[in-house]
């Protein structure tokens, strides 16, 4: 026979999957939530999403080129979702430049130092985004009042967000129904209408990527809602235990970034868990801590800093905590 | 529907042939036929070179317990005894016979007629089985007697047969049990008297609702066997997956089902048990399914032992331009071929004939954790862990994680977006372990 063949081992078909399709499918799911910041924030989201976008796909590719040598993968997307998670995890009025030294720092030192794509050991959005936090606190910390594309750039008017002015309120002793008549309606906060960073306030838009996920099976429920669920009883408890300094469970779930932190950021593939037992244990970590900071920390929000602490226990949990293996229950016919 | 639970894929069915009827293949001129065609030692030839030999005729004797009789598949001479490559690359030694005819010894019962009553003792089933040289005709060749002999201490209360036929492609039980039913079913009543049980479940994925129904109604008139549609999903025909979904029993780690009172055969074994123990027929011929999406006539054929895959694929329509890839058994388990000039053999379901298309891998990239491999291993185990400590050469620690409990049917390699390697190396680090395990018995 003049044709040669293929002789290499089983199994000799595969599933459809591969990376860039998975990359793809969050970049999609991540639509609702880009188009409702765009909605309520005007050319301020579309400028600092393409910078955001733009800029870590160009250090990774500039990376790759020239510190590497070594092929560019740029087409795999990893550092397009990095740049939307980004942008999404900051004020729509946040100058170019600090723009940059966020991608710089997400891409560079977050991602590319560790060896790229898969070898990360935390969220590079979210190192990225703390960074900024730490560096630039006040420009990360002014939120624009979202008014559409009235809403302007660097110019736009600025407004506390509910998170804030609750932390502020009860520090200085205010009574909780004086507070809650300062912050947005549950359904204004359900629709994203409040200040915030700009893809964390469109709650329905955040809920309705996360479905897609879940039914392209791109992420599965364990993380988000683990997060989810352990931040609903952490805040009923306090609430039930004391309502005149606690806020409802309903709040904590729509103000700040816990749906955009559940979904999105604690479900990145490289620096969660690789089991569903190690996965649920590492959403209630994220759900515990985000709440701990909220109500006793410094900060008003603690999403970020609940999942990078969570993403530094990884390691451990995927040596500690194995999957269930076959062949284990005790067999009773 | 009942299903196992933990892991597993869906790769594309692609059942061709399951519309196909069985066709009888035309003898070859010339046939091989290997002395291992089963799991254990290879049988020892009692033919020479010269021998004039029938069909149905032992060629070679089972050497020891765990070892099979090979029996001729065609009548006429012994032409020499070499060896060979066989399916799953290996030499090893084999009668060549060139055909003169096809003329049975005159013990088989060669009429259409179905024989009902079992007349056999159980240890006589047992012997006959033995000496018809059944194996089991999942893939895994197993011989049968030894699965049918409980030892002391042991107890089985259920048997289960095995008709999932859960490999994309292949259709070959699917097509025995439409038109051979009742014999599988009395190979079945058979197979529960050797074992001394008086329940047997017969698991068919849902994906043949023909042979489902058709089964059904045969049952019925069967004492203790139920028929048990299954939902699809890839591994189910592998046997504690099996017992898994119909019974809910869990063979621990490096057990066996009669661990948990359960005793699995394939189908086709049933059916070869009706031929050995009713009508005194040896198995020398199977359901061959020869299927692939560029193959002209792809179909299911009855083929005798020792036939060239050549002449399986010139039936189906002739080698297309474009093959990249020659399998024997279905593309997740299946071998690769590297010629097709090897025999059919008693563990041989399928030919599959992949495009150069199909047939070669997408470029591997980083692991990026998606955790699906862990997700889709039916035993619980973490492929993209065991493949890193492979890779590393740190084997002791693969060994605890239990990489010898991997059963190779490659659902991680099968979902993995990066199209790493799993499998592969798993492989290398299960055999490594293994080899490292024997040399610590001996050592001792």
């Amino acid at each position: 026979m003049s044709n040669l063949l293929n002789v290499s081992p089983s199994p000799h078909v595969y599933g459809k999957e591969t990376t860039r399709k998975l990359m793809l499918g969050v970049i999609i799911a991540l639509v609702p939530a880009l188009f409702a910041s765009v909605f309520y924030f005007g050319y301020g989201a579309i400028i600092v999403t393409a910078v955001s976008v733009l800029s870590c796909v160009a250090f990774e590719y500039l990376i790759q080129r020239f510190v590497f040598r070594r092929q560019i993968t740029i087409n795999d997307f990893s550092a397009v979702v990095t740049g939307l998670l980004l942008a999404f995890n900051v004020p729509s009025n946040l100058p170019v430049f600090i723009i940059i030294i966020g991608a710089f720092v997400s891409i560079a030192i977050a991602k590319m130092t560790f060896g790229g794509l898969g070898n990360n050991p935390f969220n590079p959005a979210l190192v990225g985004r703390v960074f900024m936090l730490i560096s630039f606190p006040v420009q990360m910390t002014s939120w624009p009042v979202p008014k559409g594309f009235a809403t302007g750039y660097l110019d736009a008017v600025t407004g506390a967000t509910p998170l804030a002015i609750v932390k502020e309120g009860l520090k200085n002793g205010e009574p909780i129904q004086q507070l809650l008549a300062q912050i947005p309606t549950p359904a204004r906060m359900f629709l994203g209408n409040m200040g915030g960073s700009m893809g964390e306030v469109a709650a329905a838009a955040l809920i309705l990527g996360g479905i897609y996920l879940l039914w392209k099976k791109i992420i599965t429920w364990h993380v988000p809602v683990s997060v989810i669920g352990s931040i609903v009883i952490f805040t009923s408890i306090l609430w039930l235990v004391n309502p005149e300094k606690n806020m409802d469970p309903v709040f904590h779930l729509l103000a700040g970034g816990v749906l955009l932190g559940a979904i999105f950021m604690a479900t990145d593939y490289v620096t969660s868990p690789m089991n569903p037992r190690a996965m649920i244990i590492y959403g209630c970590g994220i759900g515990i801590l985000t709440v701990i900071i909220r109500v006793w920390g410094a900060y008003p929000e603690g999403v970020s800093f609940a999942i990078l602490i969570m993403n530094a226990f990884v390691p451990l949990m995927n040596a500690y905590i194995k999957p269930k293996r076959f062949g284990e229950v005790v067999k009773n016919g | 529907m009942k299903t196992f639970p933990k892991g597993g894929v869906h790769p594309p069915e692609s059942k061709l042939t399951a519309g196909c009827p069985t066709e009888v293949l035309p003898l070859p001129k010339s046939v091989v036929i290997p002395v291992s065609q089963h799991i254990g030692a290879p049988a020892n030839v009692i033919v020479s070179k010269g021998e004039s030999v029938r069909t149905g005729q032992a060629i070679a004797e089972g050497k020891g317990f765990v070892s099979a009789f090979i029996h001729s598949s065609v009548s006429g001479k012994v032409s020499k005894i070499d060896t060979i490559i066989d399916t799953t690359g290996y030499r090893q030694t084999a009668v060549f016979i060139d055909v003169e005819g096809d003329e049975w010894i005159e013990s088989i019962d060669r009429s259409e007629e179905i024989v009902t009553g079992i007349s056999l003792s159980q240890e006589e089933i047992v012997k006959k089985c033995s000496a018809s040289g059944i194996v089991g005709m999942g893939g895994a060749t197993f011989p049968s007697h030894v699965k049918l002999t409980v030892p002391a201490g042991k107890k089985c209360d259920v048997l289960i047969i095995n008709g999932v036929e859960c490999e994309p492609y292949l259709t070959s039980d699917h097509r025995l049990m439409l038109e051979r039913g009742e014999e599988v079913l009395i190979g079945t009543t058979i197979l529960m008297k050797a074992l001394n049980v008086t329940r047997a479940l017969v698991g068919i994925e849902s994906n043949k609702k023909d042979a489902i129904e058709h089964m059904t109604r045969l049952a019925s008139a069967f004492q203790g066997i139920t028929v048990c549609p299954l939902k699809v999903k890839y591994p189910q025909g592998a046997e504690k997956q099996l017992i898994r979904a119909l019974i809910k029993r869990e063979v621990p780690s490096g057990k066996l089902p009669l661990d948990v009172n359960s005793v699995v055969h394939n189908v086709g074994t049933a059916f070869a048990v009706y031929e050995a123990v009713q009508k005194n027929k040896p198995l020398f011929e199977r359901i061959v399914t020869v299927t692939g999406k560029s193959l002209a006539r792809p179909g299911n054929y009855l083929v005798r032992t020792g036939t060239p895959v050549s002449r399986l694929i010139e039936a189906a329509g002739g080698l297309p331009e474009d093959t990249g890839k020659i399998l024997s058994g279905g593309p997740m388990m299946g071998k690769a071929l590297a010629n097709t000039e090897v025999p059919v053999v008693k563990g041989t379901s399928g030919i599959v004939v992949l495009p150069k298309s199909d047939s070669s891998r997408s470029k591997a990239g980083p692991c990026i954790r998606c955790a699906r491999c862990v997700s889709v291993c039916p035993i619980g185990l973490e492929p993209y862990l065991l493949m890193t400590l492979s890779e590393k050469g740190l084997f002791e620690k693969a060994e605890q994680e239990r990489i010898t409990d991997c059963m190779e049917c490659g659902s991680c390699s099968f979902e993995c977006p990066a199209s790493r390697p799993l499998l592969d190396y798993i492989r290398l680090g299960k055999s490594t372990v293994i080899r490292m395990a024997r040399e610590r018995v001996t050592k001792k």
